[in-house]
This record gives C-alpha cells, structure tokens and sequence, in this order.
C-alpha cells in the first residue's frame, strides 16, 4: 500500500519551475530516497507534503489525506528533520523534545519515557540537560531525529539528515535511520546528494531541476550505468581472465596490467567468489563502484555539479551575533 | 479550542518564560530604557517645565513610562518570530499539528507575561517619585498593564509576520516603535498637540493604553490628566488585539 502518493505535482517561484510536475508512490514501511544535486527541488518537494508551501498544481497525498485541504490530518503523520536546523539551541536537549512533546500532545504519562527513549536511541540521554548551543553538528543532528520520532510518526521525513557531519558520525546516523522502520514502524522520505547513502532505500527517485530523471531500486540505478566495477591484479593475466569467463561467465579484459571486470551487479559479493576460483593467483582486488555522478552522466549527458555547502552556517552565526547585539 | 492548542499556547509561553529568565541582560537592558526615561529625562524637564497643572512633571509621564516599558517589551517579545523563522524553530511549531491561532495567541501571551512583569517592576517604583497609590489602583493598574501588553504583543506579531530577516530591525525600532512612543501622549498631553499629530496619536493603541494608565495613576488632575473616557480606552484595546489576532493568524495560515 502506497503511504505518499504524488501526482504530477508543480511548484513554481515565479518563473523558478522548483517541481515540475513530478510523481510517485512510497510504500508503507519502506525507505525512499530521493538523489539530487543542489537545487533539484528536493527540499520544495518535502515542503509541500510537510504543507508549508502549496503547490502551484498536482496532488500530494500522505495516508490518503490531501496535504493542501486536509493539513491538520497531515502534520499528525508526520515528522520531519529539516535540512537546516530547526532546534532551540537556547534551550536544553530535553526541552526541545519536552516543547515537541507538548505540541504533538503525547499524554502526560508518556512524556518522560518517550523521550528518555528518543534520547536514549540516538546516546544522548546523558546530555539532556545541556543547552543544545554547546552540542557538536553531529549531537544536534542526532538530537533532530530524536524529535522527529518523540510523537511516533507515521511518515518521517530527513531532508539531507547527514549535511556537514564527518564521514564517522555519517556512518553512525544511517545505521540509526536504517533501524528506524522496522523498530518504529515508520516509512521514511529521505533526501541526499550522495549514492553510498542512497544504498539503504528500498527505492530511489532520482531528480534534477524539478524532473524525476530514474526511479527504481539502487541495483536497478546502478543496473543503467552499468553496474560495479572490478579490478584484479593476478600472477597470470591470461589465465585468470579465461577462467573467470569460463566458470564464472563474466566478461573480463585485460586494462594497464589489471582485470577489469564491468557491470558487476553485486561487486562486493563477487570478490570471494573471484578469488575462491581463481585459486591463489590473485595478487589485489579493488572495487569501483557507480556514484550518483555516473548516472547523472548517463542521464542527463552532463556531470553533477560541483557540489557547495547549503548550510550557511557562517551566515547564521553572524545574525547570532548580530542579534545579541541588537536584541535587547 | 481543543485540547492540542491549549497545550501548544502553555508550551509556547513556557518556552518564553525559561528564556526570559536565562537571559539576565534581556531584563536590566530593557529596564534601563524606561528608568534612564523617567529619571534622565522626566527629573530633568521637571525642573523646566513648572509643575502649575497640578503635578510635577516626572509624576506626568510616569504612565507613560509604564506604557513605554510594555511597549518595548511586548514588541520585542513578539519580534522574537523573526528569529524563529531565520533560525528555523518557526518551522518546527508550523508543521505541528496545531491551529496557526493558537501559535499567535501563544506568543501574544508570552510578551503579555513578559512586558507585565516589567511593567509592574518600573510600577513599584512609585513611591520613589512621590506618588501615593492604593493597592486597588495598583490592581487596576496591573490589568490595563495586562490588556495592552497583549494588545502591543499581538501588533509585534503581525509586524513580524511581514518581516523575513533580522535587517528589519532597526526599520521596525525607528519607523514604528519609537514613532509610537513619542506620538501616544507619554511625554505631553494629546490635547495640547497640533491637529496633524493629533490624528496620529488617535490611531495608536499605545495612546489609549497610556490614557488608561494616566486615569488609574493621576485621576482628576485637569488637564494634566487623561483625553479619553475610560471605556472608549478599554474598548479601543480590545478591539485592536482581536483584529491584529484574527489577522495574524490568517496571515499564518496562508502558505506560499
Ligand atoms: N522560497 C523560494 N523562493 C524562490 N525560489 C525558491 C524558493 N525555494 C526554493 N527555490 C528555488 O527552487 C529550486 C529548488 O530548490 P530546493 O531547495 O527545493 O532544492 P534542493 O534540491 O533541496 O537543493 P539542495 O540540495 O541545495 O538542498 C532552486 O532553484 C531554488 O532557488
Ligand atoms: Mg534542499
């Protein structure tokens, strides 16, 4: 059963055609992404199912009920990390949640536990009381997907949930997010530039200035630009290459004194097989694998491009201080 | 209102209350204004101008004063919007399942709560200028206190909702607050004004407040003392907070 259903929706800035009429199906219970570069509407997107912005036409519904007519129906399903931050950061980890706690009207007797567990699943239960200014990126990140499932939603949205984290704590919130659906019972709508991330959808929209260019599975992406690819160093060249084509049927070429193997579809399950039939001939192996930049390449004819932070978090920090100037 | 929007409109206060207590300089900077006000400038004209209508002049403004203190706060308190939205935590109340109402009257609350607690503070300092006040009219006091508070909180809101970013600032401070101030009778009686200003104090809500305020602090005291009937006061305050609500709310409710 579909949970969001979108039907050629548009939203236009004045002559900014942000969505240009776009549509799909998520399915209740699973993750979709939606892989873009800088500007591709992906943020507009979510903004009109989350029902802050209205389209200018096109249908979105979320659980069957319209996000333009039946708003308030809406925001209940929902919970949302916004790609820049939305906490207080005057306020403490705990009061953030305490506010979102009250706003989505978690019965009194539930308060303290849920969000002793939010806290409890992202490991910041210990640094409740700290105000959230004093958290790293990565905290308040975490601290974010922490609200956005105190009030149990049906349908989570993260826009770019991993913006300005180091490889590290990257690694650490998928790990969160991927074990959200199945411990939350929740369908995730999530947004990134990046195709590692994209690995734990179970369906991927690819958009580009407001078209969805490519929809499917990351195999069936990775499938269109031809899969992974690997590379072989062996004691004997020749030899090796016949024997993977014979036992293994893989077309295999000899490139620069290394085995190249193309459109692997599973890379990293292909290697112990390789090196299993290839005996103890194999002197390295590594593994190429197709990023978002190839299949925009093969897409749209053109490289991603250059990708530039969209946080702005220098700006911010001026209005902060501005503002503590001023604001008295 | 249902259940879900009194708690969003308890939080949103609360939110302001914790944050008002945290920032200590918040309170000392905004009641350095209206003391620097009464004593700088209201002992200095005291001086000046001749206390032949009945009070001194420091006893005059002193409702005005007051209704600067509650100005000031209660506006800042709402333009504290503008941050939220710059800072994002706009979004995080506008997609919650609550009434867009109930988010403006939260935050009219929060600056009521906010500016009365400052303008009872500059209040008890009447004895210091030689006022002698009951405890009845300090009550009544209070309670004008707490109308305009929420009637100036509910104006901040909707300037706020015009305003995208924190540049606004200083336009909103010199084009509308302080032009407010000098023209609602603080600092001079409104009969005594020129006609075109005149008109202008008549459609500023402060100037009725201040009205309000000079009856209760200085009642009976010629022409020193208030322009207004008392109710046309209370009503014009009253009727100018539901109609920035009801506008507030429409204009958060309309989504881009
Ligand atoms: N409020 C707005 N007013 C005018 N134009 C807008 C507005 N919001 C977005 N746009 C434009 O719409 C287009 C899509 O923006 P959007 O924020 O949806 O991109 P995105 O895919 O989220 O990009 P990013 O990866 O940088 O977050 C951009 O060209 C942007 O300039
Ligand atoms: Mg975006």
């Amino acid at each position: 059963m579909s949970i969001i259903s979108v039907e050629n929706l548009t939203k236009k800035f004045g002559a900014v055609t942000a969505v240009d009429g776009i549509s799909f199906e998520v399915e209740q219970g699973s993750i979709f992404g939606f892989l873009g570069p800088n500007g591709a509407g992906k943020t507009t997107t979510i903004s009109i199912l989350c029902t802050l912005l209205s389209p200018t036409s096109g249908m979105a519904l979320i659980d069957g009920h319209d996000c333009m007519r039946e708003s308030s129906e809406v925001r209940k399903q929902l919970g949302i990390v916004f790609q820049d931050n939305t906490l207080d950061k005057e306020l403490t980890a705990y009061e953030n949640l305490l506010f979102h706690s009250y706003l989505y009207s978690i019965p009194k007797g539930e308060r303290g536990e849920r969000i002793k567990d939010a806290l409890n699943f992202v490991g910041l239960y210990e640094r409740k009381s700290e105000p959230v200014k004093r958290f790293s990126g990565g905290m308040k990140r975490r601290l974010e997907v922490a609200r956005s499932i105190v009030h149990q939603p049906k349908v989570l949205f993260l826009d770019e949930p991993t913006l300005g984290l180091d490889p590290q704590s990257r690694t650490n919130l998928w790990e969160f997010i991927a074990k959200l659906p199945a411990k939350h019972d929740v369908t995730i709508f999530m947004t990134t530039h990046y195709m590692e991330e994209a690995e734990i959808c179970n369906k991927i929209a690819v958009i580009d200035k407001g078209k969805i260019i490519a929809q499917g599975s990351p195999e069936d992406l990775k499938k269109m630009v031809g899969g992974d690819v690997v590379y072989l160093r062996t004691k004997d060249n020749k030899q090796a290459i016949a024997e993977i084509k014979k036992s293994l049927g893989l077309d295999a070429e000899e490139r620069d004194g290394e085995i190249f193997i193309a459109s692997v579809s599973k890379g990293e399950a292909c290697i112990p097989v390789l090196i299993q039939s290839l005996a103890d001939m194999v002197v390295s192996v590594r593994l190429q694998r197709p990023t978002l930049n190839d299949v925009f390449l093969k897409l749209t004819g053109k490289a991603m491009r250059p990708e530039t932070v969209s946080g702005g978090g220098e700006m911010k920090d001026a209005i902060r201080s501005y503002r503590r100037k001023f604001d008295k | 209102m249902i259940r879900s929007d009194l708690n969003a409109i308890y939080v949103i206060v609360a939110r302001e209350f914790i944050k008002f207590t945290r920032e200590r300089g918040r309170l000392i900077s905004t009641l350095a204004r209206p003391l620097i006000w009464l004593f700088l400038v209201g002992g200095g004209m005291s001086r000046m101008v001749s206390p032949d209508m009945g009070v001194p002049y420091i006893q005059f403004i002193f409702p005005g004063i007051i209704g600067m203190t509650i100005l000031f706060s209660s506006i800042f308190s709402s333009i504290s919007i503008i941050w939220d939205k710059e800072f994002g935590f706009m979004k995080e109340m506008l997609v919650a399942p609550v009434s867009r109402l109930s988010i403006v009257v939260g935050k009219a609350l929060s600056g009521t709560a906010v500016s009365t607690i400052q303008a009872l503070i500059i209040l008890l300092l009447f004895p210091v200028i030689g006022l002698k006040l009951g405890i009845v009219q300090v009550l009544l006091i209070l309670c004008i206190a707490v109308i305009l508070s929420f009637c100036l909180s509910t104006l901040g809101i909707l300037i706020a909702t015009f305003y995208e970013n924190f540049e606004s600032f200083s336009v909103i401070m010199n084009f509308i607050v302080m032009p407010m101030f000098f023209l609602s009778g603080a600092m001079y009686p409104v009969k005594r004004l020129p006609h075109a200003l005149g008109l202008f104090t008549r459609v500023n809500p402060l100037t009725y407040g201040i009205d309000a305020l000079k009856y209760m602090v200085l009642p009976e005291k010629g022409a020193l003392s208030q322009d207004f009937p008392l109710s046309l006061d209370i009503t014009v305050i009253v009727v100018t907070s539901i109609v920035f609500v009801t506008i507030a709310a429409n204009v958060f409710e309309r989504r881009k």
